[in-house]
């Protein structure tokens, strides 16, 4: 096994057993410049950087978080996504990352138009709301879905915007940017067929619409 | 560790006024060792009334420096890695050349005769001597308050000798409000009979009006819960009010005694001009905007404020961020939480330390 493959294997356990990560560290290609939205502690930026040598940058709300993350070594600016891509020049960046955030937006349309502004391409993920367990949650309980991937009482959730793998494709159709890779995962398992009743995540690679 | 101050003379300086002044002395304190390849340095710029005890302990003073929480072995400007130097500023009153200076063309001090200086001509002075040390690029240029104001002017003003640069609590330039608290302590200093227009050396200084000039200064310092935590209403070595107008209060005390400890380390002409080189500060002279002026910098940034910050309000360190960030410049922004108000910088390090030292190290790393 090669110190690549090794460094690699051990990189899902060390975050904390982010699949979606895993798929990011694939779909980006090295030495890119790359901007994560709601990046956290930095986590996913440090690898990338190191291991593929990107230029990373992030933003993130939680001023906790970025100071572990600037500890780290990753230059991450202390804002709100929804307020804060304004500054950026267009295509400043390769790719824009959305791990795990386009549901906690007020305004996911206008982050994903800004992101495909600033950005090449868009790599989005998110929790799949369509997920069978979300849809049995709620036939049998009657109230909103609590389940591994949606944990949260209604009154304490960050997700504000609730999209299944259908919503998604959508509203990449009605907003014109165009999808150019899909992956969808249960755990870390790749889902094949009936995506949006078995899929927990999906990871979208999207750039803006060349036709329009 | 023990920390010597030393200086270095130059023969001349051009300043931003189109005069120039010499000869120019400059006084500093370096800590750690400078590296084969000169690649270890940091610059500290010190705040308007610091000076170059930036760590250690003083051999004249043996008190500790004014950033010695932040600078030393296994601190967070770390002195077994780096090589940091700290110099007086111009203008200054602690070993650089300043108003209190001996004029070689007259043997009287100078006095008001020196002539107005400015941030740029601060850091101008600070190049040479980083020059003399034969130092062609600093890791990192760092400082609070106005400190941060000449790591600013540096990385515009030598972008290719900058790595990065940490401006903290600070602002690319001053408001209204800034100028205009400047502006009381000036008015107090110049409205001391003593002051006498600024001859005073050899007489009695203006110390009644320098002291209530620091009163204020230390009042936005601080913030209402500093303020509030550290003196509350308690009185002052009495159980009822005086019904006078000795102290009464605790804070009363307090600032009459920071007053009075001023008086004794700075020199009241030092204040005129320095505040008056803060107020002159504009990232943006001579480059039309901000974004102009940062599009210059080519180096990393962190920069940092504080919640409670209401001198220098991380409106304005945002303020620069954007503008960096619209440069697509290599920005790391966070607004630490803390109650001390300005003061942060230099009292409430603990978050402060762990930024620094986390940036510095990729930031060395990268630069290898």
């Amino acid at each position: 096994m090669s110190a690549h493959a090794a460094r690699k294997q051990a990189f899902v356990p060390e975050l904390l057993g982010r699949s979606d990560y895993e798929i990011i560290a694939e779909i980006v290609e090295p030495n890119t410049k790359v901007l994560d939205l709601g990046c956290g502690e930095g986590e996913l930026l440090e690898w990338l950087a190191q291991n593929k040598g990107v230029e990373a940058r992030g933003v993130e709300i939680s001023s906790a978080k970025v100071q572990r993350a600037i500890a780290r070594g990753v230059s991450v600016f202390q804002g709100d996504i929804d307020a804060g891509l304004a500054d950026y020049p267009d295509r400043a960046f390769d790719y824009v990352i959305l791990s795990q955030t386009l549901q906690e937006t007020h305004h996911p349309r206008d982050v994903l138009r800004e992101m495909l502004r600033v950005g090449r391409r868009g790599i989005v993920a998110f929790p799949n709301f369509g997920h069978w367990r979300v849809r049995l949650s709620m036939l049998t309980s009657g109230g909103a879905p609590r389940t591994k991937l949606f944990p949260y009482e209604w009154y304490e959730s960050p997700n504000i915007h609730f999209l299944t793998l259908h919503d998604f494709e959508d509203l990449a159709v009605k907003d014109g940017f165009q999808v150019q890779r899909r992956f969808f995962l249960a755990g870390h398992r790749k889902v094949e067929w009936m995506a949006n009743l078995l899929a927990e995540v999906a990871v979208y690679l999207v750039s803006r619409d060349v036709a329009r | 560790m023990i920390a010597k101050a030393t200086s270095v003379r130059f023969d001349s300086i051009s300043l931003d006024s189109g005069a120039s002044l010499g000869p120019v002395e400059v006084a500093y304190e370096t800590y750690g060792e400078l590296n084969a390849a000169k690649s270890n340095a940091i610059l500290v710029l010190h705040a308007f009334s610091g000076d170059a005890h930036a760590a250690g302990i003083g051999t004249e003073t043996g008190k500790p420096g004014w950033w010695d929480n932040m600078i030393g072995p296994g601190k967070a400007f770390d002195t077994n890695q780096y090589f940091v130097i700290c110099s007086n500023v111009l203008g200054g009153c602690r070993g650089t050349t300043g108003p209190a200076s001996i004029n070689p063309a007259t043997g009287c001090p100078y006095a008001m005769s020196f002539p107005v200086i400015t941030i740029g001509d601060m850091v101008r002075l600070q190049k040479m001597l980083i020059d003399w040390f034969g130092i062609e690029r600093l890791l990192a240029v760092t400082g609070g308050s106005m400190g941060g104001m000449q790591a600013l002017e540096w990385a515009v003003a030598y972008p290719g000798c900058v790595v990065s640069a940490i401006p903290i609590a600070t602002t690319t330039r001053h408001s209204a409000q800034q100028i205009a608290f400047n502006e009381v302590g000036r008015q107090a200093i110049m409205a001391d009979p003593n002051w006498n227009g600024g001859d005073y050396y050899g007489k009695e200084p203006p110390a009644r009006g320098l002291a209530v000039a620091r009163m204020v200064g230390h009042i936005t310092f601080m913030s209402d819960d500093s303020m509030h935590e550290k003196f509350g209403r308690r009185l002052r070595g009495k159980e009822n009010f005086g019904f006078d107008f000795d102290v009464d209060f605790e804070v009363e005390s307090y600032l009459r005694y920071r007053g009075s400890q001023f008086v004794e380390r700075f020199d009241a002409n030092s204040y005129l001009y320095i505040t008056k080189a803060m107020d002159y500060f504009d990232l943006t002279n001579g480059h039309g905007s901000l974004t102009a002026a940062l599009e210059r910098a080519k180096a990393r940034f962190l920069v940092i404020s504080f919640s409670s910050d209401w001198l220098y309000p991380s409106y304005q360190s945002q303020e620069m961020v954007r503008a960096l960030r619209a440069r697509n410049c290599d920005v790391a922004y966070v607004e630490l939480q803390s109650n001390y108000g300005h003061d942060s910088f230099l009292v409430d390090v603990a978050e402060q330390a762990g930024l620094v030292r986390g940036f510095l190290a990729s930031t060395f790393e990268k630069a290898r």
